[in-house]
């Protein structure tokens, strides 16, 4: 059973179409990129994923793990694993970072029928994730992602990740406002969470994120549709000769 | 727009403490004269001084008009339509004193209090329970019910009573420092209080104690039609302490009722009282029908020198709320500060900030001011900050946040300020904010429920004041504002 099935998926905002028939089928183990030019739809389909209000619907479907995604609230897709990263991850003042990654993680543990998370191993293994992710202890104790940087917000987003294991990993533009360095980690996190039963979705703007982190599949998003997929070929190739001339032998 | 409406009902909330004790009270008949004034003053058994002390004040209210300038609106009250005084009966019949053992109490009335989460009982909050360490004098509309903890805070000299007992037993004490921070005629709501306060509450620590434990009043107005008019005055001498704490809570009634509360806080040298409210009164429903009408005068006097008062407040209930705690920093080198979050939802009224009169060198004050609107409801912050010419070298920082939920509310901001000595150093910040539809959806798409999110933003944005309740109470007050915006979703 696929991890996620997309078939035929429209969806507008404000009564305009964005979406116009995408179909897509992510298996556990799999690493997708979805690339596209600026205003391709590649936010439009986080969000639709994710579950944003404002987004509607208007054909199609997705089954998330067996379960019609487009039935379940946002927080549901959560807790049932699926991880949106953000690529403007919001300011939160004054709510601590570990308090949130607390709540995260508990929330999915109730939703497994788990207790809660005892603060002990709880620090330990935050601990752990914000040493490989090359960020300080104090990181935690600061308000969520308030006065961060923007390599800053995206390691915090990608701790989250590693945190909370999710099944699904979609990671937005991950890979912007990235410095080199902050790119290696950020590339060395998503490459730790790949394995058998994971599916990761990378939806970026540009080649380099590829480099590091080496997808199984390339798709190429243009108006809303999936006009072409590859190997990780095609993001080579994208990077050599600019998105022109894949659009025009795709139309 | 949808995502508007749902924040809305995010917010809606339910009043949980909206009961009725069953039991029969002693209510004089509405009205007010000088007869009323001195039956009040006969069923306290209350000295001369003190009958003469609320004659004074009937007086000087009689002449006095009801103050318009306020942001609020509310129909003209009726003061003869009032009654001004409540009280059990079984509490009557013991005499003006307060019951000498929970035993003595009529038992509705302690069940009314385990009901609100109160521990009356010393030995079950000895044992542990919630509220333990924590002294608490019990008001129960016009008189107070039980105090505890009396024994072992004598111990340390310190006095924690009801405000009649203090009449009874401490009258130089209520002599000396009555109405010496709040005079009878301050304004037209401390002179109707001062001609009428049945009870309250009376707490005088003395010269370098530390007093060992919290104190609290818990009022609870139940008796339909009436006001409510309690007392509170704090004495800390030099070099003492003291952490304060009152709630209260109301009956969920159509109509309007009127609580006009004072309290007086006098800090000697070296001296700190930390005064903490949980205000949780009826707010009325959703359509702005009932409700408690929250019209109080707060104030403290840094009268020696090194001396420091703080209020923090957490206001989320009445349906008006129209008060400003204050410190007048007369001693050299005092210490003022005001940490307010005032919580407005459907058509509640807000107008409340502080008032911080430096007087003497070198006195600090701060004030950091949250206020939360959601529903229809109108937030005020109005707040002074005054260096009068002596006080050189004063300085004063101010924070002013609003928070809006929905689009139909309104945050208004009122700062005044008032330099008279070139060699003061004031600053003043202030935001508006909105809970964002980019914030819940980050923390729902992390797992967490629209309410835990919502919970978590306003608790975030509320964190610098509830960092300065005291423990016990942060987690009371996080849990009231949790309820506050607790709601049907979806």
């Amino acid at each position: 059973m696929a991890l996620l099935e997309i078939k035929n998926l429209h969806a507008e905002i404000d009564g305009k179409e964005i979406l116009r028939g995408i179909d897509l089928t992510v298996n556990a183990g799999e690493v997708h990129a979805i690339m596209g030019p600026n205003g391709s739809g590649k936010s439009t389909l986080c969000h639709v994923l994710g579950g944003r209000e404002g987004y509607e619907v208007t054909q199609g479907t997705i089954t998330f793990d067996g379960q019609d995604l487009l039935e379940m609230e946002t927080e549901e897709r959560a807790v049932a694993g699926m991880l949106l990263g953000f690529q403007h991850p919001v300011e939160i003042p004054g709510v601590k970072n570990i308090y949130l990654l607390k709540e995260a993680l508990n929330a999915k543990r109730e939703a497994q029928g788990l207790d809660e998370v005892d603060t002990f191993s709880f620090m330990k293994q935050v601990r752990e994730l914000v040493a490989s992710m090359d960020m300080d202890d104090a990181f935690l104790h600061r308000g969520v992602n308030a006065g961060f940087s923007g390599g800053e917000k995206k390691r915090n987003e990608i701790l989250q990740m590693l945190l909370l294991e999710p099944k699904l990993a979609l990671l937005d533009e991950t890979d912007s406002g990235l410095d080199i360095d902050a790119l290696k980690v950020v590339s060395e996190g998503i490459n730790r969470m790949r394995g058998e039963e994971r599916g990761i979705i990378l939806v970026t703007h540009y080649q380099r994120l590829l480099n590091y982190v080496e997808p199984d599949f390339v798709h190429v998003l243009y108006k809303g549709r999936i006009i072409k997929s590859g190997d990780k070929t095609l993001a080579h190739r994208l990077e050599a000769e600019g998105y022109q001339e894949i659009l025009e032998e795709a139309s | 727009m949808t995502e508007t409406r749902e924040l809305e009902q995010l917010v809606k909330r339910e009043y949980k403490y909206g009961f009725t004790t069953d039991i029969e009270q002693e209510i004089i008949p509405p009205g007010l004269d000088e007869d009323v004034v001195r039956m009040i003053s006969a069923k306290k058994n209350e000295p001369e001084f003190m009958l003469e002390w609320r004659l004074e004040a009937f007086r000087q209210w009689q002449k006095m008009e009801e103050p318009d300038w306020a942001h609020v609106h509310y129909p003209k009250i009726d003061y003869q339509a009032l009654s001004y005084y409540a009280a059990p009966k079984s509490q009557e019949e013991l005499d003006a004193d307060a019951p000498e053992s929970l035993d003595e109490v009529d038992p509705k009335l302690l069940e009314t209090y385990e009901k609100l989460g109160i521990p009356l009982h010393e030995r079950a909050a000895l044992a542990g329970v919630k509220g333990a360490n924590v002294a608490v004098d019990a008001v129960f509309d016009s008189v107070s019910v039980t105090t505890t903890f009396k024994d072992k805070l004598a111990e340390a000299g310190v006095i924690f009573c009801s405000f009649s007992e203090a009449v009874e037993n401490h009258p130089e004490l209520v002599k000396k420092y009555l109405g010496t921070v709040v005079p009878q005629g301050d304004n037209y709501f401390a002179a109707l209080n001062s001609a009428v306060f049945s009870d309250g509450s009376f707490v005088f620590v003395p010269k370098g104690v530390k007093c060992p434990m919290e104190l609290s009043t818990y009022f609870r107005i139940n008796a339909r039609n009436t006001g409510q008019f309690e007392r509170t005055l704090i004495v800390a001498e030099e070099g003492a302490s003291v952490s304060y704490l009152e709630g209260c809570t109301a009956p969920q009634r159509d109509e309007n009722q009127l609580h006009a509360a004072v309290v007086e806080l006098v800090a000697l040298d070296d001296a700190q009282i930390k005064y903490s409210t949980v205000q949780n009164w009826y707010p009325g429903d959703e359509e702005g029908k009932g409700g408690i009408y929250n019209f109080v005068t707060k104030r403290g006097e840094c009268r020696g020198d090194r001396s420091k008062i703080t209020w923090t407040q957490v206001e989320a209930g009445s349906a008006i709320t129209w008060k400003y705690p204050s410190c007048i920093l007369k001693g050299n080198d005092s210490v003022g500060e005001f940490y307010s979050v005032a919580v407005s939802n459907n058509y509640q009224q807000v107008d409340s900030g502080t008032k911080m009169i430096h007087l003497g060198e070198r006195t600090r004050s701060t004030i950091v001011s949250k206020g939360i609107s959601a529903g229809r409801s109108q937030n005020a912050y109005r707040g002074l900050v005054h260096i009068g010419k002596s006080a050189r070298d004063a300085r004063n920082f101010t924070q002013c946040d609003s928070l809006l939920i929905g689009d139909r509310c309104g945050a208004h901001t009122f700062p005044y300020i008032e330099a008279k000595n070139a060699s003061a150093q004031l600053e003043h910040e202030a935001t508006t904010s909105k809970v964002s539809d980019d914030q819940m959806f980050y923390l729902r798409s992390r797992g967490l429920s629209e309410e835990d999110a919502m919970n978590m933003v306003v608790s975030g944005f509320c964190k610098d004041v509830f960092n300065e309740l005291p423990m016990e109470f942060a987690v009371e007050a996080q849990a009231l504002l949790a309820v506050s915006l607790e709601g049907s979703v979806g």
